[in-house]
């Protein structure tokens, strides 16, 4: 029974992982993706991870798809210039890396110095995988990690909102001069109104001295 | 103070002259460098007598000194030390070098003044004076090659002064090359010898030559042939002579100190200083006895032709120095060096006289212009006279006696030496022959336009645009060209001073060698030569002889001059006519330059040119250069390619490095 | 199953996400791909978890999780200023990185 859920599970990540690699349009790409991570959803309860299933799935098939697919509607089809297409060439040499890694990869999987992997595993211990489990490593062994993730969740935030901003005050300058930044623009008051997101969204108009 | 701290400060003298000289030439005024220049070779004499008072007072056994300040280098067998030898052959040499040279200083004084380089040629000179009197003092074969060296070098920028004339910088080159060819013969011939005895102590390598050369092998013949390689080129002897008439494109000064009185004399000293070895090699004597008779005949014949006077007495000085070699090649150390040391004197005062005739006729050297100076210039005339007399070899002067004791030892050696000895009286008369030619038309006749002006309104002549003599080209008397200043003996007392003084030795210079006469200079030099195995036995009868065939051939010689150049006006003229066959080949000197032109130049221009087309341009800058640079172009060509901004691109080689570091990992396990 | 056959998928998935960076010129679809790279290697530290018993891969994994979504954000950040400047919205035409 596993074992038939594990290849249905399998043939399904498979497919959409060429579903994401072959498609043309970005959106059935994205819609690929999600077949595949729910096929490794289901991978993983089969390996009794059932925390990190459902976090794959709301995560990932929830958040991150989401994103991904409000961004592909804000960027749109590419424009026609940009070909879907590489070379013939460098194609196959694309495939032939991926192959040669994928080859190596199944000889170090295979081969002879996984006899410790040969076989089903250790025995199950109730309590596997359960929130609980994962609750107590995440704040008593590898709290630094838990920490350091949550620092860099933030960071990843604030940066994704500065790079996506409006910038108009920045573009183009004062009369036509490139933009420069001064130490006193660092250290000084800023005029009333400069530097905040409504500027940046275009709703004060700022006259400099 | 010992001999060796005399001779010491006789190094030190000059040296310091130079330094001193160089450092302040722009703040020394009027003649003051000249006057500081004479006066440190003044003061290097004054020590050189003192050497000399001071040998005389050890045991002529005791004789042979030296001294090491310091060692150059004294590991893997090699033993070179700043040592000097103070023997009485040094001292001789060093008596005679300063004292010529400060009498030379003291000419040039007023000879150059007015020439905008007058510092750096008292500079110049000074450092001239140093080098040889190092080269005289060496006491080993380091020091000597050094001493060589640096002699070839004042030489060449002596040689150069005037460096803007484009016929004396060639002139320079032509000397100096010459004697680098000679220089690779003394130094290849020093390590010869070094090889074998293991030592470049002159005075210990001496010691051991016996035992470790058989008598006449081949070992000790070929380097006492490499060492008469640099004596010749250096002395200017047949075949590397051709330098010589060249030099001459140096101020007169230059061509009296080095290329008559010292630095020619060189390749002499060397002989007579290794006469231990060349005594172990008699065949390397006999080839330096037969280049330096051959010397005394060519450069007398060519003398006959020479039109240009400073020319004449180049040749001559080229013929005088073939009997010196002829001399200490066949044994006759103390006479050679008794004729280096009158030659000196006469030679020195005829290069002295000829610059002020030079001078009277404003630059132009060539004999066909000048005539009739007898009254315009009586004391450089007077001056002529004497060192000609002395130069020909008549009694009393000092030159009869030292060529004929020469000759004299030659004839006692016997054998085939009697044709040396023939063709020694031979070239007497040639000598005679064409030294007053050159007096007699420079002198007598009719007074040129030149001498008619002094003589008249007593206005030294001055061209209207400065002209190079060889070529007769405009020059300016800027720096690089002799100043506008001519300056003639009879206005200026320091040329009388010291032409007066050569004038004297001349004369009476002689006296300390009479032949079976007189003993001084003998007894002074047979410390340095009690090991001499060559003997010239020669009979009072033979002593006789050859006075009076001295006295005669010189005689005859002068009058012969005086009855084809003077009292039958068209006889040399016609006399060219009839042999003209001989006249051209003496006038174009023996071809020799247009032998080496076509034998050394021009098939190494060929070769160069050869090698730079085949070898170098393909080899060394096709493949070596262009090939070490095409494979860094093309590896960073092919590493730029890797940087074209294509994010996929890097992304690959991202993945192919990742697939290689697993295969690396895999094929571990 | 055994292990190795979910270490074998893993290896396939990523060798089909290492593909896929290479042939697409879309930013985005790039970025899907790099997922898939990512996803790959969950399964495979799920799977080892598994093999030992102990939750260190599960929360190795759930970490990876944290950082792919951290840039994921950043690089559709990165994606959207692209877009909004007028600029080609392909990864063949941003060469600014070469040396």
């Amino acid at each position: 029974m596993s074992t038939l859920v594990f290849f249905i599970a399998a043939i399904g990540a498979l497919t959409g992982a060429i579903g994401v690699i072959a498609l043309k349009n970005p959106y059935y790409s994205v819609l690929a993706l999600v077949g595949h991570m729910i096929s490794l959803a289901a991978l993983f309860l089969l390996l009794r991870a059932e925390f990190l299933a459902a976090a794959q799935v709301i995560i990932y098939a929830g958040a991150v798809i989401v994103l991904y697919v409000f961004v592909v509607s804000y960027v749109g089809e590419s424009a026609p210039t940009v070909g879907q297409n590489p070379g013939r060439m460098a194609a196959l040499g694309a495939f032939a890396c991926g192959a040669a890694l994928v080859v190596e990869l199944f000889i170090a999987v295979l081969g002879s110095g996984l006899q410790a992997i040969s076989h089903d595993g250790a025995p199950y211990v109730a309590g596997f995988g359960t929130p609980a489990q994962i609750g107590t490593l995440l704040l008593t062994r590898f709290l630094a990690p838990f920490e350091i993730a949550s620092y860099l969740l933030l960071v990843a935030a604030i940066g994704a909102v500065t790079l996506a901003r409006r910038r108009r005050g920045l573009e183009t300058g004062i009369e036509g001069r490139p933009p420069t930044l001064e130490l006193a623009d660092l250290l000084g008051l800023r005029p009333q109104g400069t530097g905040t997101m409504h500027e940046a969204g275009g709703a004060v108009e700022v006259v400099e001295p | 103070m010992s001999a060796t701290t005399a001779a010491w400060l006789v190094l030190a003298a000059p040296l310091a002259g130079t330094i001193v000289t160089g450092a302040l030439f722009r703040r020394l005024p009027g003649r003051s460098a000249g006057w500081l220049g004479t006066g440190a070779v003044a003061v290097s004499f004054v020590f050189a007598l003192i050497a000399l008072a001071k040998l005389q007072q050890s045991t002529p056994a005791h004789r042979e000194l030296t001294s090491t300040l310091w060692t150059i280098a004294g590991s893997v067998g090699v033993d070179a030390r700043a040592t000097i030898l103070v023997d009485p052959l040094s001292v001789l040499m060093i008596c005679v070098v300063s004292g010529v040279s400060m009498l030379i200083h003291l000419y040039s004084i007023s000879y150059l003044q007015g020439d905008r380089g007058y510092v750096r040629f008292f500079a110049y000179l000074n450092f001239f004076v140093f080098s040889m009197l190092l080269l005289v003092l060496a006491g080993n074969f380091v020091l000597l090659i050094v001493g060589w060296a640096f002699v070839g070098a004042a030489s060449y920028m002596l040689i150069s002064f005037w460096y803007r004339r484009t016929t004396a910088t060639a002139a320079g080159i032509k000397a100096f090359v010459i004697n680098v060819l000679g220089d690779i013969g003394l130094v290849l011939g020093s390590f010869f010898i070094f090889r074998h005895t293991q030592t470049f102590d002159l005075v210990a390598s001496f010691h051991r030559a016996p035992h470790v050369f058989a008598h006449g092998s081949g070992d000790v013949t070929a380097g006492c042939l490499l060492l008469l390689l640099g004596a010749f080129a250096k002395s200017a002897q047949i075949p590397l002579h051709t330098w010589l008439a060249d030099a001459m494109e140096g101020p007169t000064p230059v061509s009296a100190l080095i290329h008559a009185a010292t630095m020619v004399t060189a390749g002499v000293y060397l002989i007579a200083r290794m006469h231990p070895l060349f005594q172990l090699a008699p065949a390397a004597g006999d080839v330096g006895a037969i280049i330096g008779c051959l010397t005394l005949l060519i450069a007398g014949t060519i003398g006959l032709a020479a039109t240009d006077l400073k020319r004449v007495i180049a040749y001559s000085t080229m013929s005088q120095i073939g009997y010196m070699i002829m001399g200490v090649s066949v044994g006759a150390y103390t006479a050679g060096l008794f004729h280096l040391m009158t030659h000196a004197f006469f030679k020195a005062l005829l290069f002295m006289a000829a610059g002020s005739l030079i001078s009277a006729m404003g630059g132009t050297q060539s004999l066909d212009r000048m005539s009739g100076f007898r009254r315009a210039l009586p004391f450089t005339f007077g001056c002529f006279i004497v060192g000609g007399l002395a130069l020909s070899g008549v009694p009393p002067f000092s030159g009869y006696f030292s060529k004929d004791s020469i000759l004299l030892f030659v004839a006692g050696r016997g054998g085939w030496h009697w044709a040396l000895w023939g063709a020694g009286y031979a070239g007497a008369f040639l000598t005679a022959l064409y030294t007053f030619r050159m007096i007699f038309r420079a002198f007598l006749g009719e007074p040129c336009p030149e001498a008619a002006e002094l003589i008249e309104h007593g206005h030294l002549f001055h061209p209207q645009a400065p002209t190079n003599p060889a070529n007769g080209e405009i020059e300016d008397t800027d720096v690089g060209f002799p100043g506008p200043d001519h300056v003639v003996a009879e206005r200026a007392w320091p040329m009388r001073a010291a032409m007066g003084t050569l004038a004297l030795l001349a004369i009476v210079g002689g006296v300390v060698a009479i032949p079976k006469s007189t003993f001084w200079l003998d007894h002074f030099l047979a410390p340095a030569f009690a090991d001499s195995t060559l003997v010239g036995n020669a009979s009072n009868a033979m002593l006789a002889i050859g006075l009076i065939l001295g006295a005669v051939v010189s005689v005859g010689g002068i009058a012969t001059a005086y009855y084809v150049w003077v009292a039958r006006p068209g006889l040399a003229a016609s006399i060219r006519a009839r042999f003209a066959g001989p006249a051209a080949l003496f006038e174009n000197k023996w071809y020799f330059d247009e032998l080496i032109d076509a034998l050394v130049v021009r098939p190494g221009a060929w070769f160069g040119r050869f090698a730079q087309n085949s070898f170098e341009r393909v080899f060394v800058n096709g493949v070596l250069i262009g090939g070490s640079t095409g494979l860094v172009r093309a590896g960073s060509a092919l590493v730029r390619a890797t940087q074209s901004g294509i994010l996929r691109l890097y992304a690959g080689l991202m993945l192919v490095g990742i697939a290689g570091v697993a295969l690396y990992f895999l094929l571990q396990s | 199953m055994s292990i190795a056959w979910y270490l074998a998928l893993s290896a396939l998935i990523f060798g089909l996400g290492a593909a896929g960076v290479l042939v697409r010129r879309n930013p985005i679809v790039i970025l899907l791909c790099l997922e898939l790279m990512l996803n790959a290697a969950n399964l495979a530290l799920i799977g080892f978890s598994r093999m030992w018993g102990n939750g260190d891969g599960q929360i190795f994994a759930l970490i990876v999780v944290v950082v792919a979504a951290c840039e994921v954000t950043v690089g559709l950040g990165i994606i959207v200023a692209m877009h909004r400047r007028r600029l080609p919205v392909d990864v063949d035409e941003m060469r600014e990185l070469s040396g």
